[in-house]
């Protein structure tokens, strides 16, 4: 009853999307699995209409439709359920159930609010949930928040004609153990109801809950197999699959580290609710890379060694020195380099300009009694654009302009010319094409060359494999297991993945 | 430094000059009384103390907070000066000059407090530092008993009295002043900070800047401005009075974002609010100079903020504007 046809999704530079096939019927629970970056966030969001598909078809009841925003396509039954939680925390259940469509309780301007709540009980005892309409969201659970989204997007039953369609965007990934039972108890129930499409990272649970699952890589829908005669290690090979080029991640440059060195070390390193009891070192010259799914506690990791969140238990030691006084500042003295993920919003500062944006993180190296030394600056910024290739017209230039591979190389410009040599890698290639991508592999191993330490997370397994010397694998906040790769005794894709999931 | 100076696009880059000159030649040719030295000296008077007042902001504003405590503070600034120059002497002669250096302390103490309530207790800028207004000018009420203090010693009055070129030396050391908060702006860590708070907290604060000690430190800057704004508004008139800080709030902020500083901070800077400035007062000379009525004066330049943060800034990049 909703079906995609060969569609497709074009960004500048990308084909997002490849010739899309896709179908679910009534009452049907689909899985929709890939790794990062293959393509299933796209293909939700040409679904529930936050995308315009631009080539192919998309049906639903067998007529062609096209949604122009997410609202058109709530009136064709077709809801979303949000993996961050779409719900304003300041608003009560009931308003936040009917937002946007609380036209029907208006009367003469007025909001009847008994009206309201009585419709938001009703809409809530579908999915089993007894609490109070009018309490305040914020003070719910996230398990109960989880199903005040799914009691939301319900209320199309009654306000479209035609069935369903919901998805779930990683539902469980917030949840308990027993929450998830009864949330796929509740999912299973509500087929009378609804057809829903079921993403997640956890293939045990997809394979569960589903009838069928879409693989997807790369744009492409890859496989589709019926779950009860699939198992999770065919699919993980779907997922991955691929040769990995050894030379693409400069595998020949990779050199051993100095295990005499010790830049960082953990000690059973415990933030509540994030990760608990993580132990390792990084030394001299090695890329020592966390793998794991969203959420598995890598970024909290990453963020407590650059001083950003503190230990609650544990140590953290900086070149032999234990940390006490958790600061971004005390970290980038001691040698601390940190490259995030959203280079626009965390990376580069868009107003200003190449020079200033390098020496942003060492000011103090280029100024004397708080007085800047702009020739000093201008210079150092002149020797990187020439040796990391940095296409800009000038160190004047605006780095809101650049191109974001070469935002990238400022970054780690910035950092590498301060003298850093413990570098937090966060994502470094996410978002470039393959050119500026080979940049940083190469930035990467020059780093190690010349002593600096790196902590990477990975935008793919291929890229962790190909980049490290060490990899841990993290879960639920805990290091599941060591990897040592070592050129020539790299893991395979699938020893990974077995732990991840 | 064009480039430290003028942030933007080339054209909303230059738009406020060229407002500027368009006003010039418009008000000229309206009357060619406006086109003269003399006019444009009593111009110069008549923008020297919001010029230093909107200076100090705009390094606020550049941050991304907004500080509406000026006019408190310039109260403050005025009485104190007024209080201890009279104590000692009253001349610039004698020991009364300590009074200056006094004045500038006092208006860095009242930023540090503003800007110690705004970073401290995490009360967002704009309640903080409309509060601390209130409080300032509480304070100068209460030092004076509402009485004017009049300062009346022929040295300290040169400043308005005295010319060169034309123009009083007030206009002159406003400028030597205006120079200096140059300086700070594109030569200094303190104001490269400025700019890293404003267009990217969170990155400057990940690039180990210790953001709240830049904020505070911006506060104190600020009212330093405030207070040699007090000290020209004093040489001005010759009497210090919690009323000599009337009106300043509105003046600068207008000046500043008529300069095309954008109000969320990163951009503009000391040049731009000079243009602000002189656009605010050309028009407000050019009005009187016609002959329009004080009320009309007042629209119009409500109007003008609107219009320029129409032309000046790029608000298709802002999600939200709150």
């Amino acid at each position: 009853m909703f079906e995609l046809r060969k569609v497709e999704k074009r960004f500048p530079n990308v084909r997002a999307l490849k010739a899309i096939d896709f179908e679910i019927r009534q009452g049907e629970i689909v899985g929709l699995v890939g790794e990062n970056g293959a393509g299933k966030s796209t293909l939700m969001k040409v679904i529930y209409g936050a995308y315009q598909h631009d080539g192919g078809e998309v049906l639903k009841d067998g007529i062609p439709v096209r949604f122009e925003n997410p609202r058109q396509a709530m009136q064709k039954g077709i809801g979303m359920v949000f993996q961050e939680q779409s719900l304003i925390p300041n608003l009560s259940v009931m308003e936040n159930i009917f937002l946007g469509f609380e036209q029907q309780f208006v009367k003469l301007g007025v909001v009847n609010w008994k009206k309201m709540a009585a419709a938001a009980r009703f809409q809530l005892a579908k999915v089993k949930l007894d609490i109070d309409p009018r309490i305040i969201t914020a003070k719910l659970s996230f398990a109960q928040r989880q199903l005040v989204e799914l009691a939301k997007v319900l209320t199309l039953e009654e306000r479209v004609d035609g069935d369903l369609v919901i998805l779930l965007d990683e539902p469980t990934s917030v949840l308990a153990k027993e929450e998830v039972e009864l949330l796929f108890k509740l999912v299973r129930e509500l087929r009378s109801r609804a057809a829903f499409i079921f993403v997640s990272h956890r293939l045990d649970e997809v394979l569960e809950l589903t009838d069928r699952v879409y693989v997807m890589k790369d744009g492409e829908v890859v496989d589709h197999v019926v779950s009860a005669e699939a198992s999770a290690e065919s699919i993980q090979r779907k997922m991955v699959g691929r040769d990995i080029n050894k030379e693409y991640y400069r595998e020949e440059k990779q050199l051993p580290y100095d295990a005499s060195r010790v830049l960082v070390e953990l000690r059973n390193a415990t933030v509540p609710g994030q990760y608990s009891n993580v132990s390792f070192q990084l030394h001299a010259g090695e890329v020592l890379t966390l793998v794991g799914t969203e959420g598995s506690g890598r970024e909290a990791i990453l963020r407590t060694i650059f001083g950003l969140q503190k230990l609650v238990l544990g140590d953290l030691a900086v070149k032999g020195r234990k940390v006490e006084s958790f600061s971004a500042e005390a970290s980038v003295a001691s040698g601390v380099g940190y490259i995030p993920r959203e280079r626009k919003v965390e990376g580069i500062v868009a107003g200003m300009n190449v020079y200033e944006n390098i020496t942003l993180s060492q000011m103090g190296n280029y100024s004397r009694f708080g007085f800047l030394r702009i020739g000093d600056e201008k210079a150092t910024a002149k020797d990187w654009i020439a040796k990391l290739s940095i296409k800009a017209s000038s160190e004047m230039a605006d780095c809101g302009n650049l191109s974001g591979g070469n935002q990238q190389k400022v970054v780690l410009a910035k950092w590498r010319s301060g003298g850093s040599d413990i570098i937090l890698l966060d994502h470094p290639t996410r978002g470039l094409d393959i050119g500026a991508k080979e940049d940083v592999y190469e930035m990467v191993r020059a780093m190690n060359a010349d002593g600096a330490g790196i902590v990477l997370i990975a935008d793919t397994l291929e890229e962790a494999i190909g980049l490290s010397h060490t990899i841990l694998v993290v879960k639920d906040g805990a290091i599941q297991k060591r990897f040592d790769c070592s050129a020539g005794t790299k893991p395979s894709l699938f020893d990974l993945v077995h732990y991840m999931i | 430094m064009p480039n430290l100076s003028f942030r933007g696009g080339d054209l909303q880059r230059w738009a406020p000059l060229l407002v500027l000159v368009a006003l010039v030649v418009f008000f000229s040719m309206v009357n060619p009384n406006f086109f003269s030295l003399k006019n444009f000296a009593r111009i110069g008077i008549s923008a020297t103390p919001p010029l230093m007042i909107a200076v100090g902001a705009t390094f606020i504003i550049i941050m991304g907070s907004i500080d509406l405590s000026m006019e408190g503070a310039v109260a403050v600034c005025a009485v104190v000066f007024a209080s201890i120059f009279m104590a000692l002497g009253g001349t610039l002669g004698g020991w009364g000059w300590l009074a200056l250096p006094a004045c500038l302390l006092v208006g860095a103490a009242c930023g540090l407090v503003t800007g110690a309530v705004h970073v401290g207790l995490r009360i967002p800028s704009f309640m903080a530092s409309l509060s601390m207004g209130f409080v300032g000018i509480g304070l100068s009420l209460m030092m004076t008993g509402g009485d004017r203090i009049r300062v009346e010693d022929p040295l300290f009055r040169s400043l308005l009295t005295q010319r060169f070129l034309g123009f009083p030396l007030m206009v002159h050391v406003a400028f030597v002043v205006l120079l200096f908060a140059w300086f700070i702006q594109s030569k200094t860590t303190l104001g490269r900070n400025f700019y890293a708070v404003g267009g990217g907290e969170d990155l400057a604060h990940a690039s180990g800047l210790n953001v709240r000690r830049v904020r505070i430190a911006g506060f104190a800057l600020a009212g330093v401005f405030y207070a040699f704004g007090a000290l020209f508004a004093v040489a001005q008139l010759g009497i210090a009075e919690t009323a000599t800080g009337y009106n300043f709030m509105f003046v600068s902020i207008t000046s500043i974002v008529v300069g095309g500083t954008a109000l969320w901070g990163g951009s503009g800077g000391v040049w731009n609010t000079l243009v602000g400035v002189l656009i605010v007062n050309v028009i407000n000379n050019g009005m009187i100079v016609m002959g329009l009525p004080r009320y009309v004066q007042d629209g119009v330049l409500g109007l003008l903020v609107i219009i320029a943060v129409v032309l000046s800034t790029d608000r298709k990049s802002l999600a939200f504007v709150k």
